[in-house]
């Protein structure tokens, strides 16, 4: 097994990323609206929201997938909402993203998938493209399935090769859509403990989108939650749980949020 | 009048949206095309699924209207002995004019459309977007291989439709028509030039482009999932053969005015 590195593991006072008056609306809908937070480098950020919240779409704007319309994307001093795609494209190799459906490519087997961001960005032998490929397989605990297809793997099996692909050149943030969607909880287990893994070992800055609460507990520093395009509550997993917040709290204990007028009164 | 006005304009602006994009993605596709690293490998395996795979249906194609061209000819004016130029009907009709546009009509259609069904389901199901955020260009690896092949292929299924049409035409000649085989070659090689050639091969390089184009950026622009993917595959066999048909007029005109 092999992998680690990312810059010796900084420590976590410094802000990695500073997301200022964000902006985005599809027709006349405000998703995001004028978001702002910090991701401190190291840490594990964990948002939580309901469905069509716009977790995703935030989650995308930290590698400059979708375009705001307003605000801005602090990445180490570079704004990525300014940037053009070609330029994104440096800061593209040190942010990896796992994908909510995994996003293999269907038509190639798993060792050309892991090896794709090698081929496309290194120089590397044939050996030592494989050498990577089964360290990184073996990392996510899925050695020798290389000459298999996308199509004849679980969905878990799917995330973990996914995830396989985002380590192998060792970037130092890793964003994460919904990693355990659909997954059981064992799978979802598994994919929970290599999330902190990846953290413990490798030092990243990592940024989670899911629903899973037991997700968010485990790997989450800190946890935030998404409502009308702003963070409502961002702070650690124990301020969470003891916040009053009628918003959070419903949404912690799985129910409806009480009338939007009671929750602004409050 | 009023109310009207800005509504004109609006319905005009999603056309030249399109266009607008289209001329973009062709203007990146070639420059991808030009720019190393080149991917070979990509291209000879486009080139042999969309090249290859296709031969037979272009053959079909235009061995059966090569033949059809044949009787045709010597049936609707038999009193001015048109049959004795067969050959030259044939071979000027087939080369110029219905080579290219059958070859980019028959296989257009059916490659366009595999381009974006593809490419469709790759956007709907993230994985255009993930080669983004691996700093890799969906243009330059998925667009410029098939454009590459479209327009290296189409051409070959061309000359080699060409050829089948007037061996269709010579079939029956001789088998229907009662000429001689002599005859017919004869007045094959006086009348076709080979500026009839680069005429019709002009054409198809053209015809490869716009099917490429058409075909990726339908497929790039792909949204809401498999039924999603089913209209953008259809919206490129309209687009394509609308577009092959439309640019063929001017095309021939072009090279009318350059010959």
């Amino acid at each position: 097994m092999s992998l680690p590195d990312p810059s010796a593991h900084p420590g976590r006072s410094e802000a990695l990323y500073a997301v200022r008056g964000l902006c985005r609306r599809f027709g006349d809908r405000a998703v995001l609206d004028n978001l702002s937070f910090d991701v401190m480098r190291g840490e594990c950020l964990v948002v939580l929201g309901r469905s069509g919240s716009g977790k995703s779409l935030t989650l995308r704007q930290l590698n400059g997938l979708d375009e705001a319309e307003a605000g801005a994307v602090w990445f180490e001093g570079t704004d990525l909402v300014q940037l053009t795609e070609r330029q994104l494209y440096p800061l593209r190799r040190r942010i990896a993203m796992l994908f909510q459906s995994a996003a293999l490519f269907d038509s190639i087997d798993v060792l050309e998938n892991v090896a794709f961001p090698l081929r496309e960005h290194n120089r590397l032998s044939e050996e030592e493209i494989r050498e990577r490929v089964a360290g990184a397989l073996a990392w996510v605990g899925l050695s020798g399935i290389e000459d298999r297809m996308p199509a004849a793997l679980s969905g878990g099996m799917k995330k973990r090769v996914a995830l396989a692909r985002s380590l192998v050149l060792k970037p130092e943030v890793v964003l994460f859509d919904e990693p355990t969607a659909g997954l059981d909880p064992v799978t979802s287990a598994t994919i929970s403990s290599l999330i902190r893994n990846t953290q413990g070992e490798f030092g990243t800055t990592s940024v989670v989108v899911t629903h899973d609460l037991r997700l968010a507990r485990d790997v989450g520093d800190r946890v935030a939650l998404l409502e009308g395009g702003r963070f409502r509550f961002i702070g650690a997993w124990e301020q969470a749980e003891r916040s009053t917040d009628p918003a959070l709290t419903a949404f912690l204990e799985g129910r409806q949020p009480a009338a939007e007028e009671d929750i602004d009164a409050a | 009048m009023q109310q009207v006005v800005p509504k004109i304009l609006f319905d005009f602006k999603a056309p030249l949206r399109h266009v607008g994009a289209v001329s973009l993605l062709t203007g990146r596709g070639l420059t991808a095309l030009g720019r190393p690293p080149y991917e070979f490998r990509s291209w000879l395996h486009q080139m042999e699924h969309l090249g290859v795979s296709s031969l037979g249906v272009a053959a079909v194609t235009t061995l059966f209207t090569g033949m059809v061209l044949a009787l045709q000819t010597a049936y609707s004016l038999p009193e001015l002995g048109v049959k004795y130029y067969i050959g030259s009907v044939v071979s000027k009709s087939l080369t110029r004019e219905l080579g290219p546009v059958l070859v980019a009509l028959i296989v257009g259609g059916r490659i366009g459309s595999g381009m974006t069904a593809e490419l469709g389901t790759m956007k709907v199901t993230e994985q255009v977007d993930a080669m983004r955020s691996m700093a890799a260009d969906p243009v330059k690896k998925l667009v410029a291989p098939k454009l590459a092949a479209s327009l290296i292929m189409l051409p070959v299924l061309t000359i080699l439709g060409d050829f089948l049409g007037i061996l269709g035409g010579l079939f029956i000649a001789t088998n229907q028509l009662n000429l001689s085989y002599g005859l017919y070659v004869n007045d094959v090689l006086q009348a076709l030039t080979l500026g009839d050639v680069l005429n019709g091969l002009g054409k198809s390089v053209f015809f490869a482009c716009f099917i490429a184009v058409i075909g990726c950026y339908n497929g790039l622009n792909a949204t809401g999932g498999a039924e999603g993917v089913g209209r953008a595959t259809t919206r490129t066999v309209v687009w394509a053969s609308i577009m092959v048909l439309v640019s063929d007029f001017f095309l021939t005109k072009l090279f009318h005015v350059l010959a």
